[in-house]
């Protein structure tokens, strides 16, 4: 149906041309579902964009594209808008922008219908606009086809995104990382509402994506990009079970796994993708490739076909002069039950010493949180404020952290993470409870005693970027918690080269700016801030979220490598929870402001008991297609309640699938009483009324 | 929202309020009203210079004498000049003389600057954007009592090239003109068109420069990708999607805009030799008036507030997020 052939799309840029797209061809049958992979730059969104002929106009474009054999390449842009929304629909990234703020959304879905068939009424296209949005699971799609875009949340109006693509019944779909900016529930929503559409349409989709678990149940073929090429495709099982190129396996072993059950090393890609104004000749994966040989840099490799497809006519390709090497070390492994990715990475397993959770209770205390309560007041009026209500951001939530231990923190956006942790961070008295860092409470500090406890405490921050001050060189950066504790000089600049190395970077990176490092390694540099103090706790914010996926493996493992050998305690925040599993020790679980269920990360994994836990690892796609179609989804309905205006009770129980199959006085119970957290095994509580443990992943 | 809008302008009596009363007390501190009195040769006896004292209320406490003359301004009496002359009989004829220039400046320099600026954003980088850029910024460097001389210059020979008065230079209408309804328009249009322009010129130039870049984020924005991805045309879908919401920020700087012209239009009024508020401020502060200052910042405060609540208006108007239920 779609034939890509010899795609190329260039920009210009101060640095040169640069070669987005550099042959790309890829096919795209009927009712298929095309999975595209690949990290940041790497050419997925501009090949994308390319076919829907969305490119600004500076973009040289090349090659061919084909839809039912008809070229779209140099179609003006007229004739290319009867076929864009009409055949060929997309979905885009960021929801929250995707829409018009000035038009309500039934008015723009409305208007997506009647683009293509002016005969249509305005009113029976209003019409149809409602029965879409209800197909999508708009609730309530007629009252709320007059609401405008900002009364959505962004899973509500990636909905409608999706309602206007299917809208005109098109053969294809084009869903550009459709859920990337959404929260995992909503992320497991909006796949499911994705597969509807194409079970109703019929349409074929391309799903381009960075996260592999995204792809790996719903595509039916996968190509892995790299570099604005494709360096393999083929079915999607083939290519998850014996992926023929470095680069793939590389991906392939960076991401932790949900359902992994002892702890596995994560392979790091070392340094990142290479600039692609000014390729070097041969493979552009060379310089990062751990089986890089002498022609890898001189010839670059054309796909080819490395084997057939299992019980269909789609071949295997891969570019790779060593993909016959990586089948023969597979065949190796397979036999000692290792990893082939971790076996030609050369990764190590984890540095011994890390406390886990044995001998726990023997442990001091290094973080103590009872009941600690932070309500924001919601005002009205300029002049004279009213209070007219309260946000319940942290209603009462109690953990601890011992010595040398990790404690993940996970829950979706807007569930109170980041508040507890300016909470803690801010050593003030809080609201309500106690804060108790290395045995001192923080309502009983002076201001000498509170900028010792600091010393103890320190912070990593999510976003790399805006966290590194743009004008300090890094020695500063790193230096300057030193300064202010008053080391003297010398020590300093002794002390941020052992730095610099601690996090694996060189002491000559001192004198440079952030701007000249990359994400993963800027990364690095907060950490070695957080460092320079010898903390004994660190408070981990969503630390690899904002990283690609094969930058990330490298970060975790360093900060695994530092907590085992510094004996550090963490607060990991994240909402990721493969990471989570991966990392830590424990595991707490918010929703609106409460702990639902805490333990240890193994016992909350393998048997979830509060129903929110079991939805939110139900919700993780796991990179495994044959696993990932056996899974069954438990669904939330839709989206967080107002944490102003919290449901009485448990809660959860206006979106518990539990609560659902209930009797009556049970659910009265759930209305009426709020659960408080009772064990369920050692050390592993849960709030519910009716915990009962199940597998979930 | 229109309670919303009812309160604002509650709001808006009290800095109205707020902005003559600290006019008014300036001028009153600093003002020597009975100086040309003093002065005189010879000198008028102590009755006359304290009778004249009276009169002007300077016996009584500064605030006291701003509440006597609010008090009036609620009745429509604006009080006296300091030679004796009711000021209420002025008000109004120069209000209407610079309203009318100021809102013709206003429409002509708001339409033009919004269209030049989103053709300037449509067709970044050509040369018509950098005629546009570079036009804005000579106009937005120049003052405009500069633009409004170089005009005078450059349409004289114009005119004499004509042999005829085609347009004017000074004055709002031609001294003594008597004629039909049609006639007297025509002439008082030939006496507007250099003025306005003047005015207009810096308004096109301080518009187009925002407008543009508003455009240019919106031409960037993602749901005009989706509008295009719908099926729209580019030009459609910036029409429809792009051009009401790259308007909105103008509701914002409106506000702002007017007050600049309002200053702007001091200047405008003396070099074309209009009797507006503008050129009776400069008169109120040569003679020492305080009752003059105080009636023009009201008339100004009343206009700019006029203009943000304006402003506020057509921003939910355009807006559908800052609406209040």
């Amino acid at each position: 149906m779609l034939e890509v052939r010899d795609l190329e799309v260039s920009f210009p840029s101060e640095a040169g041309r640069v070669a987005a797209v550099r042959g790309l061809s890829f096919d795209v049958g009927a009712g298929e579902v095309l999975g595209i992979v690949g990290e940041s730059g790497s050419g997925k969104s501009v090949s994308a964009l390319a076919t829907m002929g969305l490119l600004p106009p500076q973009a040289r474009i090349g090659g061919s594209i084909r839809f039912h054999g008809t070229e779209l390449l140099g179609k003006s842009d007229v004739a290319l808008s009867r076929i864009r929304g009409r055949r060929i629909a997309m979905v885009f990234q960021d929801p929250l922008s995707a829409l018009t703020p000035i038009f309500t959304v039934g008015d723009q879905v409305a208007e997506a219908l009647r683009v293509h068939d002016p005969k249509l009424a305005k009113k029976a296209a209003a019409e149809r606009a409602v029965d879409l949005l209800d197909l999508v699971g708009i609730p309530h799609a007629r009252a709320r086809s007059a609401s405008f875009p900002h009364e959505f949340s962004g899973g509500m109006r990636q909905r409608v995104v999706i309602a206007m693509a299917i809208a005109n019944d098109p053969d294809l779909i084009i869903a550009d990382e459709p859920t990337t900016a959404l929260d995992v529930t909503v992320q497991a929503q909006v796949l499911d509402v994705l597969k509807t559409a194409q079970e109703i349409t019929g349409a074929g989709i391309v799903l381009i994506t960075h996260d592999l678990g995204v792809v790996a149940g719903v595509a039916d073929r996968l190509m892995v990009m790299y570099a604005g090429r494709a360096v393999e495709q083929g079915a999607v099982d083939e290519v998850f079970g014996h992926p023929r190129m470095p680069y793939t396996l590389g991906l392939l072993g960076s991401v932790p796994r949900l359902d992994a059950t002892e702890k596995r090393p994560l392979v790091p890609i070392e340094g990142q993708p290479p600039p692609m104004t000014d390729l070097p000749p041969g493979c552009p994966f060379t310089l990062r490739c751990p089986m890089a040989v002498e022609r890898c840099s001189a010839e670059e490799p054309a796909l080819e076909v490395v084997g057939p497809g299992p019980g269909g006519p789609e071949p295997h390709r891969s570019a790779c002069w060593r993909s016959g090497d990586i089948e023969r070390v597979e065949h190796d492994v397979a036999g000692a039950g290792a990893d082939t990715a971790a076996t030609l990475f050369g990764v190590r397993a984890p540095a011994p010493g890390a406390a886990g959770t044995d001998g726990r209770p023997d442990r001091p205390v290094v973080l103590d949180v009872v009941d600690l309560v932070k309500h924001y007041p919601v005002t009205t009026g300029s002049v004279f404020r009213r209070r007219v209500g309260t946000v319940h951001a942290v209603d009462g939530i109690s953990f601890d952290i011992r010595e040398g231990e990790v404690l993940g923190l996970v829950g979706e956006s807007g569930c109170g993470k980041t508040t507890t942790l300016m909470e803690i961070l801010g050593l003030e008295p809080p609201m309500g409870g106690r804060i108790v860092v290395l045995g001192s409470d923080v309502a009983g500090l002076g201001r000498r005693a509170r900028v010792a406890v600091r010393r103890d405490l320190q912070v990593v921050f999510q976003d790399p970027v805006a966290s590194l001050d743009p004008r300090l060189p890094v020695g500063d950066v790193i230096g300057e918690p030193l300064e202010v504790h008053g080391v003297a000089r010398p020590q300093i600049r002794r002390r941020v080269a052992e730095l610099l190395d601690l996090v694996g970077l060189r002491p000559d990176h001192a004198n440079r700016y952030p701007a000249e490092f990359s994400g993963g390694q800027r990364q690095r540099i907060g950490i070695a801030r957080a460092l320079a103090l010898e903390p004994k706790v660190l408070i981990l914010d969503e630390p690899v979220s904002a990283l690609d996926v094969s930058i990330r493996a490298g970060v975790i493992n360093l900060l695994e490598d530092l907590r085992a050998r510094l004996g550090l305690a963490f607060l990991f925040v994240a909402h990721d929870l493969s990471v989570v599993r991966h990392v830590a020790d424990r595991v707490a679980v918010m929703y609106l402001g409460k702990i639902v269920e805490i333990g240890a990360v193994d016992r909350v994994f393998a048997a979830p008991s509060h129903p929110y836990t079991q939805a939110l690892l139900s919700a993780i796609p796991i990179p495994d297609p044959a696993v990932e179609r056996r899974r069954e989804r438990i669904l939330l309905r839709g989206d967080l309640p107002s944490p102003a205006d919290p449901p009485s009770g448990c809660r959860f129980r206006t979106r518990c699938p539990l609560f659902v199959e209930l009797d009556e006085s049970r659910r009265r119970r759930c209305v009426t009483e709020e659960p408080p957290r009772a064990a369920v095994g050692s050390g592993h509580e849960a709030a519910c009324h009716f915990a009962h443990a199940r597998e979930v992943v | 929202m229109v309670r919303f809008l009812l309160r604002r302008l509650l709001n808006y009596v009290v800095l109205c309020l707020v902005a003559t009363f600290l006019a008014y007390s300036l001028a009153s501190l600093t003002f020597r009203p009975l100086s040309t009195l003093q002065n005189r040769q010879p000198p008028p006896p102590p009755q006359t210079i304290a009778a004249k004292s009276a009169e002007l209320n300077l016996d009584q406490p500064i605030p006291r004498r701003f509440l006597t003359w609010a008090g009036g301004v609620v009745q429509g009496d604006f009080g006296n000049t300091v030679v004796s002359a009711p000021i209420g009989e002025q008000v109004l004829s120069r209000a209407g003389t610079s309203l009318r220039l100021f809102l013709a400046g206003t429409l002509i320099g708001v339409t033009l600057g919004v269209l030049i600026g989103v053709a300037g954003a449509v067709r970044q980088y050509r040369p018509s954007d950098y005629l546009a850029t570079l036009f804005s910024f000579l106009m937005l460097s120049t003052p405009v009592f500069v633009v409004g001389t170089l005009l005078k210059v450059v349409w004289l020979p114009v005119n004499q090239a004509a042999g005829t008065q085609i347009l004017y230079f000074s004055g709002e209408v031609t001294a003594g003109f008597q004629g039909t309804f049609t006639e007297s328009l025509v002439d008082r249009l030939q006496h507007l068109v250099l003025p306005t322009v003047a005015i207009a010129l810096g308004q096109i130039a301080f518009y187009s420069r925002y407008q543009r870049s508003a455009m240019l984020d919106v031409l960037g924005s993602d749901f005009l990708r989706t509008a295009q991805a719908k099926g729209l045309t580019r030009r459609r879908a910036l029409f429809r999607h792009g051009l009401r919401t790259a308007l909105i920020p103008m509701a914002t700087l409106f506000a702002f805009g007017f007050g600049l012209l309002v200053t702007g239009g001091v200047f405008t009024e003396r070099i074309f030799g209009w009797f507006g508020m503008g050129d009776w401020l400069i008169v109120g502060v040569q003679q020492q008036d305080a009752n003059i200052v105080a009636t023009v910042t009201l008339f100004v405060a009343v206009l700019v507030l006029v203009s943000g609540w304006l402003s506020d208006a057509l921003y939910a108007a355009l807006d559908p997020r800052v609406r209040i239920r």
